[in-house]
């Protein structure tokens, strides 16, 4: 029995639980086990050459990087908050690897590893956290939305966004991000009746890191998330989060078959978060370390690790080379973020609406004028 | 060009010129499709534009207004109806988390040119939830606008340039008032939307209302003329942006002021009217501004609708307590 299939059974709610009235549920898919051993999946395989598993090495080991560079900024009063995804690295990489240049993708407000995919440049999401704006990427050039922070309210525009997709004819796809909390969210369950409803070519890809702030999986579900998606009408996934090969190859399919105009799939992504919710909280008060030493031994770096190695598709200069970016990216966003300067005051009143109304405009002059009265303008 | 038409089928018109103008306008909806909406106001709008663009929607209100931002981002023009006001609630997250804001969280490089067309108000005899007035809420939400029609010429041209704008609109139908009449010139240049329009002049007291209840204000000014008195009636046709330099001068000119709206006085359109005009009016006022609305109480059983509704009696005796002053 391998550590991933005991772990499925420990923390299944309902173990063994799928109706007899159910069509027979995907297992947990797997590419790479915990030890780094490559395996294959009869329903799944991913032809990936070298340079891209070394590129997926290399996405884990930097936005891991920027993940615990970001927590300490934080801890040193640099950022209001910090979202950490500190051990689903591979669930989002392995996600955002998969999506095509014209997909669009939906993100929560922790899925900084699906915007180092998508080009977005890691200071734009520190800005967020920082509190100089709520995201400064262009969500339509780098076809990723702004974070979305209202649980779930994220899967109906990704739904909405599919249905434009449609009526475009086009061979987009869209895929949404969620946590495993968010799934008994209404508009959730909405945007998934609407997305069944329309065969609306959106993938659903629900990290399951077992918790939601601190309320266990046990308290959002009874039986495993995956096979909600049957109540829907669609087909559910249980992909090992943690093993970015499977993650692709399993993400990869789910949007090809949307492209191919048979609708929406849920993934869930089984992992776990190693860090806090957010860096205002304490985990120690609502899980056990033991817990957390058990996943350790499911990494998803260090499996990828063991592969590149064993294999011989990755060298000890190859690891140090990427260490090395990773610390030149650190220092990058370190600086970055401390030199962030804040916004001009007057700027809150730009952008609430396409067409400024009269009354907002006058208030905006209002406050520049008691601004300027100050010595030296704007405070 | 003028022909005659209701405020129902102003409003129908408008959509299809909407739609013909312009093929991203996506109308979506519960029962708006064969059934033409319960009041009807998409009546043949299916048939002619076909399901993708007149969509009957699972019974959903946050999914249909959440999908409708996604279709925004995506290019379209989402028009949504909202079957009843009090149905509108389900979906209040996603329009003052969402719609409202995602302009200014994407510092505009994403526009929300949504619609929310919610049949408002009471006087119906209809059960519980159908006789709302949640303007208020909407007016309170920056990032929203919010129109109040009050006829068939407003209905005719105001949904179109709402659905043209590029901002989120709340655009509110008087349903009671769904049959009345006017005659529309469909050829005209329309008035522009956000602009509030002195409907009736006088010298005695300025009475403000909008949607539902410029009927009722402009029945009171006919009661109080045979009474020797004299109301200039304003209509305001938009609560979010209020456009109250016309209101300034005619309460300037009267220096008495009545607002008249059906939701619940308490902390509705009328207290931030009050206040406005009292900051900038104060030096002309000759009694306060007086509100009239409903009470804050549930919208009651149909049985006790018109106690609770705004009259144009309780209209003139707020102008006759204003006189007194």
């Amino acid at each position: 029995m391998t550590a991933l299939s005991q772990a499925t059974e420990v923390v299944d709610p309902v173990p063994g639980a799928s109706s007899p009235h159910l069509p027979r549920q995907p297992d947990l898919v797997q590419l790479l086990t915990p030890e780094g051993e490559r395996v294959e999946h009869p329903d799944y395989s991913l032809d990936i050459s070298d340079e891209e598993m070394r590129g997926l090495y290399r996405d884990l080991v930097l936005v891991r990087r920027w993940d615990i560079e970001a927590t300490a900024l934080q801890r040193q009063g640099e950022l209001g908050i910090w979202a950490s995804l500190l051990g689903q690295e591979a669930a989002q990489v392995g996600a955002g690897r998969a999506l095509q240049d014209g997909d669009m993708a939906f993100p929560t407000y922790r899925e900084h590893g699906v915007a180092w995919t998508r080009g977005v440049d890691p200071l734009h999401v520190m800005g967020l956290f920082r509190g100089v704006d709520n995201g400064g990427w262009d969500p339509v050039e780098r076809r990723f939305n702004l974070y979305t922070i209202v649980i779930g309210s994220q899967c109906l525009h990704a739904t909405g966004y599919a249905m434009g997709v449609q009526r475009d004819g086009a061979e987009d796809a869209v895929l949404a991000f969620l946590g495993d909390g968010a799934t008994s969210q209404g508009e959730v369950n909405e945007a998934m009746i609407f997305a069944a409803s329309f065969s609306a070519p959106v993938v659903f890809f629900c990290q399951n890191n077992q918790y939601a702030i601190s309320v266990p999986l046990e308290r959002q579900t009874r039986i495993p998330l995956y096979q909600r998606a049957a109540g829907f009408g669609f087909p559910g996934v249980r992909v090992d989060g943690n093993d970015v090969l499977a993650v692709l190859a399993v993400t990869r399919a789910a949007l090809a078959a949307a492209r191919e105009g048979q609708g929406p799939t849920f993934i869930e992504a089984f992992t776990y978060r190693m860090g806090a919710h957010t860096t205002s909280d304490d985990p120690t008060r609502y899980r056990l370390a033991s817990e957390l030493e058990e996943w350790k031994l499911r990494d998803p770096i260090a499996r990828l690790k063991a592969h590149l190695s064993r294999s011989g598709i990755a060298d000890a200069e190859f690891f140090a080379g990427v260490d090395a970016e990773g610390d030149e990216l650190a220092a990058r966003i370190r600086s970055g973020t401390v030199d962030m300067p804040d916004p001009a005051p007057s700027s809150m009143f730009d952008h609430v609406y396409a067409e400024q109304t009269p009354p907002l405009a006058a208030q905006k002059a209002e406050f520049e004028a008691y601004h300027a009265s100050f010595e030296g303008g704007e405070h | 060009m003028a022909e005659t038409f209701t405020i129902g089928k102003a409003l129908n018109l408008g959509l299809r010129r909407a739609m013909e103008d312009d093929a991203k306008v996506v109308l979506m909806g519960e029962d708006i499709g064969k059934l033409g909406g319960v009041f009807r106001i998409t009546d043949g709008l299916q048939k002619d534009f076909g399901e993708d663009r007149v969509v009957d929607t699972p019974l959903a209100e946050a999914g249909i207004l959440g999908t409708a931002v996604g279709l925004a981002m995506r290019g379209y023009r989402p028009v949504c109806e909202i079957q009843f006001d009090g149905f509108v609630f389900p979906a209040y997250n996603q329009i003052v988390t969402q719609v409202a804001k995602i302009h200014a969280r994407s510092k505009g490089k994403l526009q929300m040119p949504i619609v929310i067309r919610i049949p408002m108000g009471g006087g119906i005899g209809a059960v519980e939830h159908h006789s709302e007035s949640p303007e208020a809420y909407f007016a309170h939400t920056a990032g929203l606008k919010v129109v109040a029609v009050s006829n068939p010429v407003d209905a005719y041209w105001g949904i179109q340039q709402a659905i043209a704008h590029p901002d989120p609109i709340v655009f509110l139908e008087p349903k009671r008032r769904y049959w009345e009449k006017a005659e529309v010139d469909t050829a005209a240049t329309p008035e522009p939307l956000f602009r509030s329009r002195v409907v009736r002049g006088g010298d005695d007291v300025t009475v403000l209302a909008y949607g539902p209840m410029v009927k009722t204000a402009l029945q009171a000014a006919k009661a109080a003329e045979e009474e020797g008195r004299s109301l200039e009636v304003v209509d305001l046709r938009t609560v979010s942006p209020l456009d109250l330099d016309p209101v300034f001068e005619s309460v300037r000119r009267t220096g008495r002021c009545v607002v008249v709206h059906e939701a619940a006085v308490t902390l509705g359109l009328g207290a931030e009217i009050a206040a406005r005009v009292t900051e900038t009016c104060f030096h002309s006022l000759e009694a306060p501004v007086l509100r009239v609305g409903g009470y804050d109480t549930p919208y009651p059983p149909s049985k006790l609708e018109e106690e609770y509704l705004p009259d144009l009696d309780r209209v003139l005796d707020a102008v006759d307590r204003s006189m007194e002053f």
